[in-house]
């Protein structure tokens, strides 16, 4: 006689905490919470009683007093005056710029060199494989030393630059000159053109006013718009969404009739004449530096610390780069680009139609990571004394006041902010050139 | 009739050459360097920089001074020798100051130790690099730490085999308790039974020791070390210490568990997300706020912490993509073979995820090596910037730029270089697919 029985029914014994499977994970993440918040009250506790021993509180109303230092290079306002706050402001803004500047120079360069290396010419790709090799395997705090080094010690200094009536008579030509005659390049920075808007006034009357002239700036209270480059911007923007009509349109043309007519010139005019009508119109003209006593007057001074720190990171990662887009572009294979050479295409069609769109989404999110590192490297400007957010508020702010905790974790939270924008940005670029799979 | 002969050729007649623009040197260059008139520019420009690199380069290295006590003698040699307009390398300072680059303010007459320390690293690593060499040999690595750590910094033998004892009682708890408990478990318990040894046996124990039988060399303190003594020593260690901790941050990336996954995924975005910088910086001065008031350990010790727990967000995220990078029928061939969870990783997972990522894990190593040079913020002495701004403070070698910098360049270089093309070797011979 056959019966069936149940499988016997398990009470629950403590030990099945441990034993099984089913409750284990749950036993696991108990205890790791548990830990969790023992070592966090631990260490909160232990800064509760750090802060107590030293007679210091946990505030951020430091931020508000006044800093009364000097800023160096600031992009918007800023005088001693201005409170801990503000200068922690300029500070993010001088690492931004050396970010933003670095990352397309590095990319600029890194595309250059990557697709050099892949060439069949012998002595180029060897160039590339060495100049790829030299920078990848060298700390980057040698190539910003090195950099802020020659910039400031082969450097001549300003009054090299002048020309005496001695000197005049005796045929000498001065010990230094200004590249192409408008950049002076001297041990105490880079002097570079600036341009100057001017409306109904006479040159030098602009010239004269400390102002950008032109249509003025509003005043945002946190930092001043020039109305001159929204403008432009304005117009610009214009004229490409014209042009994206144009090339609708001539996408749609050949769908229909097969001839693609011919829209060059027309883009470039829809481009550029709008965009050349508006600055003619806004008198635009630039400063050329002139010696004036024992320095160089007019014009924008870049300074060394800046050019060094943004010029050798940007080489630096750009030997990053190079290698990711040689990588990006071997991923394609051969057979992509017999097929597009079947169907007839042109080599430079096949790089711009079959193989860069392929080889970008291979790119994209290794250049994503060398866009942050390049970021978060910018924090060494602390070898070159460059005044980014490190050299403010974790710098002199963080020294005066001696609020050091405060300091640290806004520092850090504002780094990583910047780091999750970056990355949700590229990540969303990164959706839309991503293969459409069904 | 005449007999009609046909022509017959008997033999062969010799191949001929092909013309000469076809073949050697003439017809190489032809095909890879003057192909278009592209090829032909960027062939030029090629020519020109590498002309205009050796025009400089050369005459400078040729020039090169070994002998002189400083930066003004060396020219006044180079302009006595070759003339007043001559450049050349002044190599003396390196002559002068190799030993500062190599051991920072170690005493002199210690260096043997740091060397000795060195040459059993080289001993030690071998096994870990050469799956030839015997494996007992790893018995040495496991125990070299130590060594290292007595050698370095002196003090009493007792203090490193007390430590060591630490160990010893973890592995004996984890024994005992791994067959009825599991592996959390039981590393849970070891892990209790050697804090508890280390906190608070440790001290007492190896004094009382050293009181006994006393076995103590000469102390070192920690801001004498420097240069590429001190890079070593943080970069090794972070490289050690840094894989493991990377592979189970990995792990609890990809945990089932929602609290061990969330924790892990922000410990990793939180450390990828600020520069190493910052960490140096909390290393140097927010430690002292978290730490239970009276504490205050080695600023080297606290700087390797943190650079350790860098390393291994990165090399996290590298394992990470190895994981993914495995079909999931290994996981479920594990599952069904009836491994748990550590035997799966152990047998199964870990040796091929490894093997996918080891490129992504040495080029971190690289970095983290690299990165080393930051230490210099905290006031470490490392060779790049700490060293060579002792050597240009000094008014014999004030002014002197490219040699310090060429010279500790290289050997970075030499290092860095030499793990990339290690990394690529071992890829070659661990390749098993495609055959």
């Amino acid at each position: 006689m056959a019966f069936v029985q149940d499988a016997p029914k398990d009470s629950f014994r403590l030990g099945m905490l441990i034993y099984d499977t089913r409750y284990r994970s749950i036993t696991i993440q108990v205890v790791v919470l548990i830990l969790f918040l023992l070592f966090l009250s631990w260490l909160v506790n232990n800064t509760a009683q750090n802060l107590a021993a030293k007679g210091r509180t946990f505030d951020f109303g430091f931020l508000w007093m006044r800093a009364g230092y000097d800023i160096n290079q600031r992009l918007v306002d800023y005088t001693n005056d201005s409170t801990h706050m503000r200068a922690a402001f300029i500070g993010l803004l001088n690492t931004l710029l050396a970010a933003f500047v670095g990352c397309i120079i590095a990319t600029i360069l890194g595309v250059v060199i990557g697709v050099l290396r892949l060439s069949k010419n012998w002595i180029v790709s060897r160039l590339m494989t060495v100049y790829v090799e030299i920078f990848r395997n060298v700390p980057v705090l040698l190539w910003i030393l090195l950099a802020a080094t020659i910039l400031s010690e082969t450097t001549p200094q300003p009054r090299d630059f002048r020309q005496t009536p001695e000197m005049e008579q005796a045929g000498e030509e001065p010990k230094a000159s200004m590249l192409f005659g408008i950049i002076a390049v001297t041990n105490r920075g880079t002097v570079i053109p600036e341009p100057k808007f001017c409306i109904g006034k006479p040159q030098a009357e602009c010239d004269a006013d400390p102002n950008e002239g032109g249509l003025g700036v509003i005043d945002l209270g946190i930092f001043k718009v020039s109305l001159n480059l929204l403008a432009l911007l304005v117009v610009f923007g214009g004229s490409i969404f014209v042009n994206s009509r144009i090339t609708k349109q001539a996408n749609a043309t050949q769908e229909a009739t097969g001839i693609r007519p011919v829209t060059w010139w027309k883009s470039l005019a829809v481009l550029i004449i709008p965009s050349a009508i508006l600055l003619w119109a806004l008198g635009l003209h630039f400063v050329v530096p002139e010696l004036k006593g024992f320095n160089f007057v007019g014009g924008i001074s870049v300074l060394h610390s800046f050019t060094a720190l943004t010029l050798a990171l940007a080489l630096y990662t750009a030997a990053f780069i190079a290698e990711i887009v040689r990588a990006g572009i071997m991923a394609i294979s051969r057979g992509q680009s017999e097929a597009a050479a079947a169907l007839g295409l042109r080599p430079g069609r096949t790089m711009s139609l079959v193989i860069l769109p392929q080889a970008l989404r291979v790119i994209i999110p290794p250049l994503i990571s060398q866009y942050l590192n390049l970021t978060k490297n910018t924090s060494l400007a602390i070898a070159v004394s460059y005044m980014d957010l490190r050299g403010t508020l974790g710098g002199i702010t963080l020294n005066q006041t001696g609020k050091e905790l405060e300091c640290m974790l806004l520092m850090m939270g504002i780094y990583l902010t910047i780091s999750l924008i970056i990355s949700a940005l590229m990540n969303l670029f990164n959706r839309a050139v991503k293969l459409k799979e069904r | 009739m005449t007999e009609f002969t046909p022509f017959v050729r008997k033999d062969m007649l010799e191949p001929r050459d092909p013309p000469g623009n076809q073949q050697g040197p003439i017809a190489w260059a032809r095909e890879n360097l003057f192909s278009g008139p592209m090829n032909t520019v960027l062939t030029l420009l090629g020519i020109l920089a590498v002309g205009w690199l050796a025009l400089h380069i050369i005459p400078w290295l040729m020039h090169s001074v070994w002998n002189a006590n400083s930066l003004s003698e060396c020219r006044a040699i180079i302009a006595q020798t070759w003339g007043p307009d001559a450049t050349g390398a002044c190599w003396a300072m390196v002559r002068e100051r190799w030993h500062q680059y190599v051991f920072g303010f170690y005493p002199m007459d210690l260096y043997w130790r740091p060397t000795l320390a060195f040459l059993l690293m080289l001993v030690a690593i071998a096994p870990v690099l050469y799956q030839s060499l015997p494996r007992k040999m790893m018995w040495f690595t496991a125990l070299y730490p130590f060594i290292c750590y007595w050698l370095l910094w002196g003090g009493t033998l007792w203090a490193p085999i007390v430590v060591l004892a630490g160990f010893g009682l973890f592995a004996l708890a984890f024994r005992f308790a791994a067959p009825k408990l599991g592996v959390p478990v039981s590393a849970g318990l070891g892990l209790l039974a050697a804090a508890v040894w280390w906190l608070f046996v440790q001290t007492p124990l190896s004094t009382a020791l050293n009181g006994i039988i006393p076995l103590s060399i000469r102390d070192v303190d920690s801001d004498q070390f420097g240069g590429f003594l001190l890079s070593i020593v943080i970069g090794i260690t972070a490289i050690s210490a840094s894989l493991p901790m990377g592979i189970l941050l990995a792990l609890g990336r990809k945990s089932d568990m929602l609290l061990v996954k969330s924790l892990s995924v922000m410990f990793i975005e939180f450390i990828r997300g600020v520069p190493l910088i910052t960490l140096l910086f909390t290393a140097s001065l927010l430690l002292q706020y978290f730490l239970p008031p009276g504490s205050n350990f080695d600023i080297i010790l606290r700087v390797i912490i943190l650079v350790t727990l860098f390393a291994a967000a990165y090399i996290a995220e590298v394992i990470r993509g190895g994981l993914a990078a495995l079909p999931r029928g290994q996981y479920e061939a594990a599952d069904a073979l009836g491994l748990d969870y550590w035997q799966a990783q152990r047998l199964i997972i870990m040796p091929q995820a490894l093997k996918i990522s080891i490129p992504g894990i040495v080029s971190s190593f690289i970095g983290l090596f690299k990165d080393t040079t930051l230490v210099a913020f905290v006031g470490l002495m490392d060779p790049l910037k700490g060293i060579t701004a002792v050597v240009r403070a000094d008014i014999n070698w004030k002014g002197i730029y490219w040699e310090p910098y060429i010279f500790a360049g290289t050997i970075f270089f030499l290092i860095c270089f030499g793990m990339s093309r290690y990394s690529m070797w071992l890829e070659r011979k661990l390749k098993t697919d495609h055959r």
